[in-house]
């Protein structure tokens, strides 16, 4: 029996609004049987997973020290997905950017060099990941390749580049050898904003970025050629929007904004440069950006849900002695949830009439 | 969807506080917590660490509380990990990888009153303690074994990362192997991962292709073992004794039994005489074990029980001279032995590895 998915053209609010609350006692519910089938309790267990990550001001810090980067890499990719060109590789992007950043660190270590630095690195960084975003953009545009492809394959070359760079020549003289540079000279470290806590400048930076690309995309002819340039590119292409500047412009903008997100994280939380920088920010900003319905604000949102997913993942292994997979089990029911209840309210399953098999 | 999302939260908030509020604390016992780099059923490095967490518990009952974090990823969650299991009260913290060594550190500073232990790093601090252990010794034996077994004269290794730990493993495995057979050849294989299953058995089946019918490694999960018993060559465990994933192919396996350490310390912390220390032990301290050895005759047997008795005394060590590197050029002299220090920092290969040292 065939089936169709047909967009639904007046959505009430009242439904609009009850989507997610009914994605979460369906989350609740199917929460609530695997707890008990594990033998724990699944009041404490759901306090623990959303309550008390909120209720400390540590942990409210580090929902948005975990939030940062999802946010900036999360705003990148919306340009690119509006506009239809499938940027998988942030992830490389994240990498070339840190690397780039960290260089000046690196270069500057041990000299009197002034407060120029931790700026200086955030351009570099934002420089880098556009670069390595720019790479599948020119070979989209020229040797019309796809870009999922070749910026999912980009993810690797940066990684094992970074690689080479920290078991090699940025390996720290007094380190016996292990793959780790030395650690940044306090000039070439993300301020903290307040004394306790890892709450860092960068998320200045990305709330910069989020307020910056709600205006362009939603207020600019620059937003509005992106966005009709992926719902309708024949209509762009009339409308004389040259698609190949767009293809450049998407990809620059993101790769920037995953770059920056590499240098922060590196230059802030981290502090030095290591084999591993990221578990995979660059793919889970793909969720968060999707969740957020390519709205920076929606994104901001979804980044900080998934933050409160991860933390409280954690705090539900460290208390009840979760097992790590059911964690994230937990974590996938929910996203799940979501985005079917988001889709079953804006879509009608419908039985296409007939019997032709296509 | 902000709204939409916003409000989720709020509904999960409500939902939950209804429920009612966490539940009053125990009684007061001593909390130790662990910190893991992969999952507890790898049967491998992990894995041994949650037996020795177990250890801990069955030896000292009532008296502790354990608790562990598994899957945690060396970068930025793992600061966010420690501290956290700092701020659940626990008052000793195990983290068991490399790279949560500048985390630890960190997180140390801002808890002088929790004792930090991180296994293989070297910086250390008034609260913060470093243990490893000897596994070379173990390596050194295997590479007896790999020599007298191997007819084809070319052991297959796995390795990880190009860190001083593998590399003085391959050198020590290569020198036990020349002791026995001075033309032995080595491969070797990076899958540049600690815990991969299925780049660690096809790394063994290219091994075996490449002539290799004796297969080493220095990755955590128990998948070369079982391609080298599909394969019909032998192989050696890692971190723990895998011999139900290879009855046929294991020869034996270096097993790393954290039990000891990690009772002392815990006992330590209860009774208050936990101080910062540097421990390195091997075979002598029953730290590094080896499993049975197995599908060997018994003249290899009996080699390789004499060799792990003469290292369990301290009569043989794998590290003495005289040593070569692979330029030929005479690194420890007759007679003497390589310092510790430079164990431990080793990123040179000893003469007879046809191979070069990543990143050097």
């Amino acid at each position: 029996m065939p089936l169709k998915l047909e967009r639904q053209e007046n959505v009430s609010t009242l439904r609009l609004a009850a989507a997610p609350v009914v994605a979460l006692l369906v989350t609740l519910v199917v929460g609530a049987i695997m707890f008990i089938a594990l033998g724990q309790d699944p009041v404490r267990a759901f306090t623990i997973y959303f309550i008390e990550p909120l209720g400390d001001p540590w942990t409210l810090q580090e929902l948005v020290v975990k939030a940062c980067p999802l946010l900036l890499i999360g705003i990148g990719l919306a340009f690119c997905y509006r506009a239809n060109r499938w940027n998988i590789g942030a992830e490389g992007q994240y990498v070339a950017g840190a690397v780039l950043g960290s260089w000046l660190a690196l270069a500057t270590h041990g000299t009197d060099a002034g407060p120029w630095v931790m700026p200086a690195m955030l351009v570099l960084g934002a420089v880098g990941g556009a670069l390595w975003g720019l790479i599948p953009a020119f070979l989209r545009v020229r040797f019309g390749s796809s870009e999922i492809l070749t910026s999912l394959m980009l993810v690797y070359v940066a990684q094992l580049g970074l690689d080479y760079l920290v078991r090699g020549p940025w390996r720290d003289p007094a380190g016996f050898n292990f793959p780790q540079s030395v650690t940044f000279d306090d000039v070439a470290l993300m301020p903290l904003l307040f004394e306790e806590g890892r709450l860092h400048g960068g998320i200045i930076v990305a709330l910069v970025a989020a307020a910056a690309a709600t205006f362009v995309l939603g207020r600019t002819l620059v937003g509005f050629s992106i966005e009709i340039g992926g719902s309708a590119p024949r209509a762009a292409a009339f409308a004389g929007f040259d698609e190949r500047r767009v293809t450049y412009g998407v990809f620059a903008v993101s790769g920037a904004l995953a770059g920056l997100a590499g240098i922060i994280e590196v230059a802030g939380p981290i502090g030095q440069m290591q084999p591993t920088i990221s578990p995979g920010y660059g793919f889970t900003a793909i969720i968060a950006a999707m969740l957020g319905r390519l709205h920076p604000v929606g994104i901001l949102v979804a980044s900080l849900v998934l933050a409160l997913t991860y933390i409280g993942g954690e705090a539900a292994q460290i208390s009840m002695r979760m097992p790590f997979d059911v964690t994230r089990v937990f974590q996938g029911t929910l996203l799940i949830a979501i985005l079917a209840a988001d889709v079953l309210v804006r879509y009608r399953i419908r039985r296409v009439e007939g019997t032709s098999h296509a | 969807m902000r709204k939409i999302l916003s409000m989720a939260v709020a509904a999960a908030t409500g939902f939950a506080l209804m429920g009612g509020l966490p539940e009053a604390k125990a009684a007061e016992k001593l909390k130790a917590a662990w910190v893991y780099i992969g999952p507890v059923g790898d049967f491998g490095w992990t894995y041994q660490h949650d037996q020795g967490r177990k250890a801990v518990e069955k030896e000292l009952g009532d008296k502790v509380e354990t608790t562990y974090v598994e899957n945690v990823p060396e970068g930025p969650d793992a600061e966010r990990v420690i501290e956290q299991l700092a701020r659940a009260g626990n008052k000793i913290i195990f983290t068991t990888s490399f790279g949560y060594m500048e985390p630890t550190l960190k997180v140390a500073k801002r808890h002088p009153k929790v004792f930090f232990e991180h296994a293989t790093g070297y910086k250390r601090d008034k609260n913060m303690a470093t243990y490893n252990a000897k596994f070379h010794e173990g390596r050194y034996v295997l590479g007896q074994i790999a020599a007298k077994m191997s007819k084809t004269g070319t052991v297959g290794y796995i390795a990880s990362f190009p860190i001083p730990e593998v590399i003085s493993g391959i050198n020590s495995l290569m020198l036990g192997a020349q002791s026995i057979n001075p033309d032995m050849k080595i491969k070797i294989v990076w899958v540049n991962s600690w815990f991969d299953p299925a780049k660690e058995a096809d790394a063994a089946k290219a091994l075996i292709d490449q002539g290799a019918d004796v297969i080493s490694q220095h990755t955590d999960s128990p998948a070369a073992m079982q391609a080298a018993e599909a394969g019909g060559a032998k192989a050696f465990g890692q971190a723990s004794d895998m011999i139900s994933f290879g009855p046929k192919a294991q020869l034996t396996s270096i097993v790393d039994n954290w039990a000891p350490y990690y009772i002392k310390r815990v006992k330590q912390a209860l009774d208050g005489t936990w101080t910062s220390t540097d421990t390195w032990a091997g075979m002598k301290d029953g730290e590094v074990v080896m499993a049975p050895y197995t599908n060997m005759p018994d003249d290899v047997k009996k080699l390789a029980e004499e060799t792990q008795a003469a290292i369990t005394a301290g009569t043989l060590n794998p590290f003495k001279g005289p040593i070569y590197n692979q330029k030929g050029e005479m690194v420890v002299k007759e007679g003497e032995a390589l310092p510790d220090k430079d164990i431990l920092s080793m990123n040179w290969y000893v003469k007879g590895i046809d191979d070069k040292v990543p990143g050097q």
